[in-house]
């Protein structure tokens, strides 16, 4: 990121000098809904909300808006005195927001004043409603306990209606959630998704760790993104130590970064093909699927590459007969590959399921702030390859497949087209690596500092904000997941579904509990 | 219709035999069951799979545990919707507050005899999340423990290795 000035009209507003590589200010409270509004009439679009608490020092909560347009990024900060701990909501601007403001509330117990959800996310009914973690008087090891509460579940009332409620445990092997439909015969009428299944505290327990050691809990956000989630977290930290990577480093992570997204879509793309009973394209993409875990462990040591991305660089080298192994499998794998998608082309009945199933409209897309695989099959351009950019992607720009149909096919097909894409970078890292180290020692960050970075994951753009304490403390980690602006999808794209087809769209989405509750 | 087909022999047989697990992959909680109980399931396990708070990299290699090259269906293992069905509770994680309930009552619908085992370094004891305000620590403080498998995230072999192990009978 560079630290060009950016004309933000009307984001003015005293400098927020502890941002490193990136643009802060603080504006004046009353006006955090009006910039939101200056920046979106300006194309900017909202990525992230969050709160700290700054009590010890100012007697104030902070609470942070992160905007992007094209390559710029923009941290607008207000301060919320404690006497009165409200803030004024984005909702109206930015619909992203509704869950963002909803979680602060509940985690930080700051009200979002005209927000039109007051009910908690996250925090369950049972929990104490004065029980806020991320504050910092709040005691993260003792237990809470459970009271007396209901959660408000949206009703639907006529004749024929009828609810339908799946969750948190779910029929198959993936992670907890609960999704109730309103519907009328097999039509669907109304989705209302409640997650926070899977909230083991995350955030909080990065206060508890050294940010050296917070690599491995970066790592274990969203397990099957565990590369981009350190890797982000990593250069949230080298951005505020102003640690320079080792250029050699910058590309082991870019072919680390390639590896996980081909697992990953190889393994989606099976999935949903599953999910329409076409069982032959599960278990040929599962093969494939495993030889690229295969290599990465026999490259890497672990078949996820877990812990191989730290603060200064990487922690394993690729040698040339590593190189040829990638190389060779990658060949297999492509060849294999386009066969199964001549397969897939061919199938009337996959087409017949796929298309016009699920549609998120890319003005809707636009309007939640939908990103990465889920944004791009609706037409939203946004690729933090080439929004946030480090080596080697200012040489190997990525191909961005862009489509306007929204429903699950195109989700399915901007997979496809980017497992082509990442093999081609692949080889292409592989090729033109430069020598060189590839880990230098990252210093703590200065007390104060703090980092932003984002990476685009497999699932797409990944948002870290690190401040840091005393001797490379952590005092706040803020995360966003794709997961957290993808979620809203779901509910939009499901309407006038039918029940059957919700798994299939649920898997078209695939986005992650784990990242989401954190 | 003949490109799937020609694909399905083109692929062959892929599978491979299980090696042997490692020592330390596998921990045997000591909770006694019957030997009766451990004949019964030795050729037909069904499963019953709970995630009370994992990163879901566990989940990626369990279902990895179903793909062609491990196929733990040649075991007799299956993997069930209905916690009626179950003769095993798999749980990844470590158990977090607003998943307790639901595993204590997945735990609690399982026809007897159950055998419970923890998937994953975080089931053990909460792992890098350890115990908190959200995290309850390690699956035994909710349901009884027969074994664990350890490993962030363990491989597809060890799994299926903690998996016979936990049902055979020595």
């Amino acid at each position: 990121m560079s630290d060009k000035e950016m004309k933000i009209p009307l984001a003015t507003g005293a400098p927020d000098d502890t941002q490193k590589g990136i643009r802060g200010v603080v504006v004046p409270r009353a006006e955090f809904a009006s910039t939101a509004k200056v920046l979106k009439a300006e194309g900017w679009r909202l990525i992230a909300e969050w709160a700290v608490d700054e009590r010890a020092a100012a007697r104030s909560f902070g609470v942070y808006s992160a905007y992007n347009k094209g390559q710029e990024y923009i941290l607008v900060k207000i301060e919320v005195p404690e006497a009165d701990p409200t803030f004024p909501t984005l909702t109206k601007k930015f619909t992203a927001s509704y869950r963002f403001e909803r979680q602060i509330q509940s985690l930080m117990g700051l009200t979002p004043v005209g927000h039109p959800d007051p009910r908690p996310w996250i925090k369950h009914e049972d929990w104490p409603a004065d029980a806020y973690p991320l504050r910092k008087d709040f005691d993260a090891g003792k237990s809470l306990p459970r009271v007396e509460g209901e959660y408000g579940w949206f009703r639907a009332e006529g004749e024929g209606i009828f609810e339908i409620a799946v969750g948190p445990v779910h029929a198959g092997i993936i992670e907890p959630g609960h999704f109730r439909f309103q519907a009328v015969g097999e039509d669907i009428i109304n989705l209302e998704t409640r997650f926070g299944y899977v909230h083991k505290g995350i955030e909080k327990r990065f206060e508890e760790m050294d940010y050296a050691g917070a690599a491995r809990l970066a790592g274990r956000v969203s397990g099957d993104t565990t590369i981009a989630h350190a890797l982000a977290y990593c250069r949230a930290v080298e951005a505020a130590s102003a640690c320079a990577v080792p250029k050699r480093a910058h590309w082991i992570r870019a072919l680390l970064l390639e590896l996980e997204r081909i697992a990953n879509h190889l393994g989606d793309i099976g999935a949903i093909c599953n999910d329409t009973a076409f069982t032959f394209m599960l278990y040929q993409c599962a093969i494939l699927r495993e030889r690229v875990l295969r290599a990465t462990r026999d490259v890497f040591g672990h078949r996820l590459a877990m812990d191989r991305v730290v603060p200064g660089g990487v922690t394993h080298d690729v040698n040339a007969a590593h190189a040829a192994l990638i190389r060779k499998e990658l060949d297999a794998i492509a060849s294999e590959f386009e066969r199964l998608i001549r397969i897939y082309e061919d199938n009337p009945s996959l087409e017949d399921r796929l298309y016009s199933t699920g549609i998120l409209k890319p003005e809707t897309a636009k309007e939640i702030g939908a990103v990465g695989i889920v944004g791009r099959a609706s037409g939203q351009r946004l690729d933090a390859r080439v929004q946030e950019i480090f080596p080697p992607y200012d040489m190997l720009v990525p191909k961005l497949t862009v489509l306007t149909s929204g429903d699950v096919h195109a989700r399915a097909w901007v997979r496809i087209e980017e497992v082509r894409d990442s093999m081609r970078l692949v080889n292409a890292i592989l090729d033109t690596m430069p020598e060189g180290m590839i880990k230098t020692d990252c210093p703590a960050p200065p007390s104060g500092a703090a980092g932003f970075a984002t990476v685009e994951g497999w699932r797409g753009e990944i948002v870290y904000w690190v401040r840091f304490g005393e001797n490379g403390s952590i005092e706040r980690c803020a995360i966003r997941d794709p997961s957290s602006v993808c979620w809203l999808s779901i509910e939009q794209a499901i309407k006038g579904n039918i029940v059957p087809d919700f798994p299939l769209c649920n898997k078209s989405f695939n986005q992650s509990y784990s990242g989401h509750d954190l | 219709m003949l490109r799937i087909l020609h694909q399905i022999f083109r692929t062959g047989v892929v599978t491979e035999e299980l090696p042997p697990a490692e020592a330390h992959e596998v921990e045997l909680s000591g909770r006694r069951l019957e030997e009766e109980v451990r004949k019964r399931f030795g050729k037909s396990l069904t499963i019953r799979f709970v995630d009370s708070g994992s990163c879901n990299a566990c989940e990626l290699e369990l279902q990895a545990v179903n793909n062609p090259f491990y196929d733990s269906e040649r075991f007799g293992i299956h993997f069930t919707a209905s916690p009626r069905f179950a003769d095993m509770l798999l749980v990844t994680g470590p158990v977090s507050r607003n998943m307790e309930i639901a595993l204590r009552r997945t735990y609690d619908a399982m026809p007897t005899p159950k055998l419970v085992v923890g998937l994953g370094d975080c089931s053990v004891d909460g792992g890098i999340f350890g115990k908190s305000y959200a995290s309850l620590g390690g699956i035994d403080s909710v349901v009884p423990v027969d074994a664990w498998i350890r490993g962030c995230p363990p491989t597809p072999s060890a799994i299926l290795n903690g998996i016979l192990k936990a049902v055979s009978t020595k």
